[in-house]
């Protein structure tokens, strides 16, 4: 994978490898055909200390780990990035977009807000039909009918590569697998939704196809941010903000080495889940084919 | 002073939401004073005191629709807090019937709603969110990113002129611009009035008299320091 992380430190926009402008919804000419890059300057950490960086440049495709302790700030550095933060929040930080402070109508209008969000305790409470709850979705963005087909169609189909089950759209909602769900939910904020940025909160353990998803979401021109304990996400990130004590630490890009890596730990993680698997199916573990990994 | 009048039913995240407004508003600079209305239970005011060192009451409803024992008791209330030395008046309630809506001119009215009670909800209500300043919706990690923007936007069709705000009341992401929004908001006048009128009925306020305070209305009313008390022929 020869992506670039596109890291910013002086201010000077510099732009990494992988703008994959691929993404047919590219062609809507709505929101993220305008913002192409998201900011954020420095402010302050819970001790005073400031944050490691003046600015963070995340630029459309970029896919970005967030890393650190319970209580290390995750949280409040998404809040800042919600509010389009402008040194009016207990951190100081400021939210750019485009290298711009935003209008004050992205701060007043949720439908601005920057963030698609999905955390581990997210879920689908509608009863209806996967078709006629996606077209519900997709009629909000008041395309036509035609092109509501398609986003339907599409969402569809990327979360049947995520997960092992396929979906069907005359299913209901709530008959829908742990794993489905995840997989659907991902799908549809990625593509019905309208915002530049898709977080997702520790959704590691949800019975999807990591590295796929990965693969895929780098199709997608948005921010992917994944809020993660995960090293095989970690690793396949353009790059990871680690924060502590409240501020951002440090931001380290995704060197060679650890892009090496990422294939070895990709197979531990395998091993893992087929032990996982087999431990579901009731299945013993002894004389387990550790192969090249152990 | 302000007064900021908060409301929506039982389990949305209303106290959640005003325990991250409160020390907002504090390190602004602002003195906070709460009231609590509720029917049968209540315990933020001593939770509040507790945690914020703010002069705080309770006022139980009991066989009272909670929205009419806002109307008796808000003037008592003002003038508590008045002289508690408070800038700031918050009004916790619970809107039961939701047919009711307890915003007072020249006060900042917030409907809490939560993203988890369906999509259809915005359309379900009546004053209490189309009468409101500021929707602010809660619980938005818990949905899908589908089921938030379909309920936002059904708000918006239901009740096109209020604010909305997405928060989410446990970790206080999104609290800020309320806060902002109460500090900004003008002082009260002597002489409250109910905002929207209240449905039809038999006593004072179903009727429609919608004057503040319980020396304005006939039958069972209710002081902030008396319990039900009978007034009338």
């Amino acid at each position: 994978m020869a992506n670039q992380a596109s890291i910013d430190w002086s201010g000077v926009n510099g732009r990494g490898g992988q703008l994959s402008a691929n993404s047919p919804l590219d062609q809507g000419g709505h929101q993220q055909s305008v913002i192409r890059q998201v900011s954020i300057i420095g402010g302050k950490g819970r001790d005073g200390l400031h944050d490691a960086i003046d600015r963070l440049d995340l630029n459309m495709g970029d896919v970005v780990s967030v890393v650190g302790p319970t209580g290390s700030g995750k949280t409040t550095l998404i809040n800042d990035m919600e509010l389009f933060a402008d040194g009016d929040t207990p951190t100081g930080r400021r939210i750019l977009i485009n290298g711009e402070t935003p209008p004050e109508v992205f701060r007043d209008d949720p439908s601005r807000n920057p963030i698609a969000l999905i955390t581990q305790h997210t879920s689908f409470l509608s009863d209806l039909p996967v078709d006629v709850f996606l077209h519900t979705h997709a009629g909000i963005r008041r395309s036509s009918s035609r092109e509501a087909d398609e986003l339907v169609r599409q969402t569809l189909d990327f979360a049947n590569q995520l997960t092992g089950e396929p979906i069907s759209l005359s299913s209901s909602m709530t008959e829908l697998s742990g794993g489905q769900t995840r997989s659907l939910l991902i799908a549809d904020a990625t593509i019905i939704c309208d915002t530049p940025i898709v977080l997702l909160d520790e959704v590691e353990n949800a019975g999807i196809n990591r590295s796929r998803a990965l693969e895929l979401l780098r199709g997608y021109k948005k921010i992917f941010i994944f809020v993660t304990h995960d090293p095989r996400i970690a690793l396949l990130s353009d790059y990871r903000i680690i924060l502590r004590d409240g501020r951002i630490a440090d931001v380290l890009k995704t060197d060679a080495r650890e892009r090496a890596l990422a294939p070895t730990v990709a197979r531990f993680d395998d091993v893992l889940s087929d032990i996982r698997d087999r431990l579901r199916q009731g299945l013993r573990i002894e004389n387990f084919d550790f192969g090249d990994v152990a | 002073m302000k007064l900021a009048i908060c409301a929506g039913t039982a389990t949305t995240g209303k106290s959640a939401l005003l325990h991250h407004v409160i020390p907002r508003l504090q390190r602004r600079g602002w003195s906070v004073a709460f009231l609590k209305i509720d029917v049968q239970y209540a315990d933020e005011d001593e939770r509040f005191a507790r945690d914020f060192s703010i002069p705080t009451r309770k006022v139980y409803s009991g066989d009272l629709c909670p929205d009419h024992c806002n109307v008796m008791v808000l003037g008592d209330a003002v003038q508590w807090a008045e002289k508690s030395g408070a800038d700031i008046l918050l009004v916790e309630t619970a809107g039961l019937c939701l047919r009711c809506a307890p915003y007072v001119d020249r006060g900042l009215g917030i409907v809490v709603v939560e993203a988890t009670s369906g999509m259809n909800l915005p359309r379900k209500i009546g004053p209490i969110l189309s009468l409101a300043d500021i929707a602010v919706v809660t619980k938005i990690d818990r949905v899908s990113q589908a089921e938030r923007e379909v309920f936002r936007a059904r708000i918006m069709e239901a009740a096109p002129q209020v604010r909305i705000r997405e928060v989410n009341a446990l970790h206080g992401i999104g609290v800020d611009p309320i806060a902002d929004a109460i500090a900004r908001q003008p002082d009260i006048d002597a002489e409250l009035t109910l905002r929207g009128n209240p449905p039809v009925g038999t006593c004072t306020i179903c009727v429609g008299k919608k004057t503040i305070g319980w020396q304005s209305h006939f039958g069972v009313v209710r002081a902030l320091e008396n319990q039900t008390f009978y007034r009338g022929e």
